[in-house]
């Protein structure tokens, strides 16, 4: 099949190359790109493992051909320390309140709740719950993940606050 | 003498993040930043992807298979057939019960998206377009789906290939679809109890067919280095060791020259111990093509051909006195395994320990029969987060014990407390054969009851009963309760094997010259964050901080032989076996220490981190000081260095145990099922990392809530499979998940060297009882005796329609 150029901006990178328009986003960004931090848990749109920010939207990655996402600018789990390689408020969360076991989720979780963050910066419990409903984990019971959200919010918060 | 700054006992102590605190995980900093190291990440130069045929019916004849338009296909470079696999003699394989089982269907198929042809191609687009294009003609053959049809006369015959077979792995065989026959306790005397009993409740209590479901599905790469002829095949195996040993049996390549490495797995829960036909496609395909190939199910492979869990089918009478004291326990079960008998037990238990079905009662006298079948559906049985048929078992005494209450007119709660064994009665043998090590299940009992104020659950739910009644409501209330005995940690070798392989566990450690450590394990992580807890087992036992130990795990050219991470058995087995190589570290360091005080070995004590001179000790050596000693001096009578390995063959499994309450209000009219709260108490023995446990709970939970809820993989009288896709297989989201309440006892193991017992599979066993009997309990008061799960909102509505709460207000009366 032949193959198409395609070139987008990954974790604040230009990066192009040629792939079959058939190629889902997701093996794009792991197979040719090699950022293997968001993974595919069901290639069917249910489990969100594939989660990525794609223009500023939680788009689950499995289900987009990289056609479609031609042009845009791409944030994965890879991008989301700061330039000095200091972790994202929710990174730190996860960690600190034992939000992740096997760790199979926690990329596109913590890129799920990344936007979510941006989309509702102070959201409560039930909130959390449903803003992270389309990110499925099968070893944690969601209740520390809902911990952390809800810590990392008041840090980014306080953090945003101090900078004021 | 000693030059570090004097700190207090307190802060030394602290400074181990050893036994007992809530250490914060080692693993995360990879994990939260991308950068896990799972099989589908691993890319190596000219990697092959394999992917598979699968036979589109439920059972019927292979007449021809046309590669020919698969390999024209670009890219693609070799299709393989059983026929291509037969002159290795690996077109069949051993399974670990004692079967055999079809790499690549071989004639016949026996289940819907069995593998029928393996077709390796350059990338997994070129693979899937050349497994579009192969040609297989079948020819139909009537599907066995009901298993309690599976030994009728005329049940059309599924393995044609023993057929003739009257004598199985496990015994005789009564039909072509029988597998076997097991039984445990007395017949006679249970039969005589019930005959004579005042009270018999009799129930069929069926455990349905679900799937473990992690969220990374199961795969391998496998590459053949031909230069120097060794195998290294990296897979989602929770059993490293023993996939080696197997490997080698039936590749008759030798041991030494495959190396399995389990790299971090995205869960496992049973799924990933087995072998699976896609490891020796890709093993024969790298051989063959000689470049690494690979191979990553895609989720609804996992869900209809991978390790189905549970399909049990359980009859049972239990006998009582009119006051409440059982007396016997009957059980028949119909277990459905079926196409090939896979089940991930060890070998001499074919029905894994479903014999611990008395549960946590002092019952005088019980008796239980297995029989396997065989049927048109995936092959499998693991122990869905659970140890081997514990959670059926568990959730048929579970039942049992309610709908003997029911009978009785007895509340669910006091007839357990009635029923249970006695702290005085530890180590106590049941009727069925076990040794309960250690339990104090009344202590636990009064505390779950207590906390969640029993008694004002059930004088709110006669409330909502009456408002009911007076049409003021459409919501029923139920109080489920459920205490659970586990069994785990398998096991004695003396019993417990697989194929021949005893289940020890084993630990090494090598002390640095610096004083930090490392230790490799035989078992295998899979989010339970071993890497953080051994450390804090080790540091306790020799006074090194958990962060100056490094544990490696899943690599069988470094990690001494184990048995693997399943059946809860990390913990007890391997976490022993990391206690009792410390041990030998400690032995070793309190002569290195002897000879640097110049005092007697016996004139030493160990405090935290150190040795030091009894009655003075500002006399003393620490951990890191010996150490360096260990690799600097001459010291007489002594090797040098500061290494143990340590093999644990447990003397008894370890026997959690818990107490559960949930409460549900169901909505008549639609089935709607609302967790209004779930407690759970749990009794792991000595706790290691509070928040590791409490984690494991809510996951466990969780994953009970999916099973009693929604899980459900069925199959139509066509053989054709439901519930194979995230669509239909119910995997609860953060909004169905309720809030957990996790509260604890703590009654440590006897037999094990710090007393832990394991957690991660009890709040599975006990959480389905829990919310099955919730919803049971709803309508008890309508003469609901037991509805069968998944107690998803149709079934519900189903049970509130037959009782005829058909949407209008009952009249008052
Ligand atoms: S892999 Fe994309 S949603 Fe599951
Ligand atoms: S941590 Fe394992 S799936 Fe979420």
């Amino acid at each position: 099949m032949s193959k198409m150029h395609v070139k987008m901006t990954v974790n604040g990178s230009q990066v192009e190359g040629l792939a079959e328009p058939r190629t889902l986003l997701i093996h794009f960004l792991r197979e040719q790109l090699g950022l293997t931090g968001p993974h595919i848990g069901c290639d069917t749109s249910h489990c969100g493992a594939c989660t990525v920010d794609l223009d500023g939207k939680s788009v689950k990655s499995c289900t987009l051909f990289v056609a479609q996402a031609n042009g845009a600018e791409v944030t994965t789990i890879e991008g989301l320390a700061a330039a000095d390689g200091s972790l994202h408020p929710l990174q730190e969360a996860f960690r600190e309140h034992h939000g992740l076991q096997c760790g199979f989720c926690t990329p596109g979780m913590i890129t799920r709740a990344y936007r979510l963050l941006q989309e509702n910066p102070t959201p409560s419990d039930e909130e959390i719950r449903f803003g992270m409903s389309g990110n499925l984990c099968r070893c944690t019971g969601y209740q520390n993940i809902v911990k952390a959200i809800r810590a990392a919010a008041a840090e980014m918060a306080a953090g945003k606050e101090a900078a004021e | 003498m000693n030059a570090e700054t004097p700190i207090s006992l307190e802060q030394r102590k602290d400074k181990l993040q050893g036994l007992g605190c809530s250490r914060k995980r080692v693993e995360d900093a990879r994990f939260t930043q991308g950068k896990g190291n799972y099989v589908d990440d691993i890319k190596l130069p000219g990697m092959l992807f394999g992917d598979f045929v699968r036979s589109p019916i439920g059972h019927g004849r292979i007449k021809s298979i046309n590669k020919e338009a698969a390999l024209a296909v670009p890219g693609v470079k070799a299709v393989l057939t059983a026929d291509d696999l037969r002159p290795l003699g690996l077109h069949w394989m051993p399974t670990l019960a004692g079967d055999v089982q079809a790499v690549l269907a071989d004639e016949k198929v026996l289940f819907q998206n069995q593998e029928v042809a393996f077709v390796v191609a350059e990338d997994r687009y070129a693979a899937a377009d050349g497994v579009e294009l192969v040609e297989v003609e079948y020819e139909d053959l009537p599907p066995l789906v009901d298993p309690f049809k599976a030994m009728e006369e005329g049940a059309p015959t599924l393995r044609e290939d023993i057929a003739d077979k009257t004598e199985g792995a496990h015994g005789p065989r009564r039909h072509p679809n029988h597998i076997f026959t097991w039984e445990a306790g007395d017949q006679a005397a249970t039969e005589q109890a019930l005959a004579g009993a005042e009270v018999v409740a009799e129930e069929m209590v069926s455990y349905q067919r679900v799937h473990p479901c992690p969220l990374e599905t199961c795969g391998c790469v496998a590459s053949m280095d031909k230069i120097n002829g060794k195998l290294t095949i990296w897979g989602t195996f929770q059993a490293p060791h023993a996939v080696r040993t197997v490997a080698s049996l039936i590749t008759k390549i030798p041991e030494h020259n495959i190396r399995i490495i389990s790299p971090d797995i995205g869960g496992g829960f049973g799924n990933k111990v087995g072998v699976y036909p896609g490891y020796i496609c890709s093993a024969v395909a790298s051989i063959v093509l000689g470049v690494p190939v690979k191979w990553i199910e895609d989720r609804m492979e996992n869900l209809s051909t991978t390790a189905f869990a549970r399909d049990y089918h359980m009859t049972g009478r239990i006998a009582a006195t009119r006051d409440g004291r059982i007396t016997g326990l009957w059980c028949h079960v119909l277990a459905d395994h079926g196409a090939f008998d896979a089940c991930a037990d060890p070998t001499k238990f074919p029905a894994g320990f479903f014999n611990i079905c008395t549960g946590s009662y002092d019952i005088p006298t019980a008796y239980v029969a297995v029989d396997g079948v065989y049927t048109n559906k995936a092959p499998g049985g693991v122990a869905y987060r659970c140890s081997f048929r514990v959670t059926e078992a568990s959730y048929f005494i579970e039942r049992m014990v309610d709908v003997l209450a029911r009978k009785l007119d007895m509340d669910p709660a006091e007839i357990r407390l009635k029923n249970f064994i006695r702290k005085e009665q530890f180590p106590y043998t049941s009727a069925l054969g076990w040794e309960y090590d250690s339990g104090d299940y009344e202590t636990a009992m009064d505390k779950a009851l207590k906390t969640v104020d029993y008694q004002g659950l059930r004088a709110e739910q006669k409330a909502a009963r009456e408002a009911f009644q007076r049409g003021e409501t459409r919501k029923l209330m139920g109080v489920g309760v459920a205490f659970f005995t586990e069994i785990v940690g398998a096991g004695p070798v003396k019993n417990c094997d697989i194929l021949g392989l005893g289940m020890f566990d084993s630990c090494e450690i090598r002390i640095h010259p610096t004083g930090s450590a490392i230790a490799r394990l035989g078992t295998i992580s899979q989010g339970q964050g071993h890497a953080t807890t051994f450390a804090q087992i080790l540091a306790s036992e020799i006074g090194i901080p958990a962060e100056d130990i490094t544990l490696e795990e899943g690599d069988t050219d470094t990690a001494p032989y184990g048995l693997g991470t399943y059946g809860s058995r990390s913990t007890p087995v391997a976490g022993a076996a990391t206690a009792m190589a410390g041990r030998k570290i400690r032995a070793k360091a309190q002569m290195i220490a002897a000879y640097l005080l110049e005092v007697h070995d016996g004139d030493l004590e160990w405090e935290v981190d150190r040795f030091q001179v009894k009655g003075n000790p500002e006399r003393h050596k620490t951990m890191k000081e010996i150490a360096f000693a260990a690799y600097n001096q001459a010291i007489p009578g002594l090797e040098p260095g500061l290494e143990a390995v340590s093999y644990y063959d447990p003397p008894n499994m370890t026997y959690p145990f818990g107490a559960y309450v949930c409460v549900v209000d169901i909505d008549v009219d639609t089935g709607v099922t609302e967790i209004r709260r779930f407690y759970a108490l749990d009794d792991c023995g000595t706790r290691i990392n509070p928040m590791i446990i409490e984690g494991q709970v809510h996951g466990g939970l969780t994953e009970a809530l999916a099973i009693a809820m929604g899980q459900e993989i069925t199959y139509d009288e066509d053989g054709n499979v439901h519930g194979g896709s995230l669509m239909d297989f119910f995997l609860p989201t953060a909004v169905e998940t309720p809030t957990w309440e996790t509260d604890w006892t703590e009654t440590p193991s006897p037999h094990h060297p710090i007393g832990a017992k394991g957690v991660g599979e009890s709040p599975n066993v006990g959480g389905v009882s829990a919310f099955s009997n919730a919803v049971n309990d709803a309508f008890a008061h309508l003469g609901l005796t037991h509805t069968q799960m998944p107690h998803d909102h149709w079934r519900v509505w189903q049970t509130a329609q037959r009782l005829g709460l058909t949407g209008q207000p009952a009249a008052a009366e």
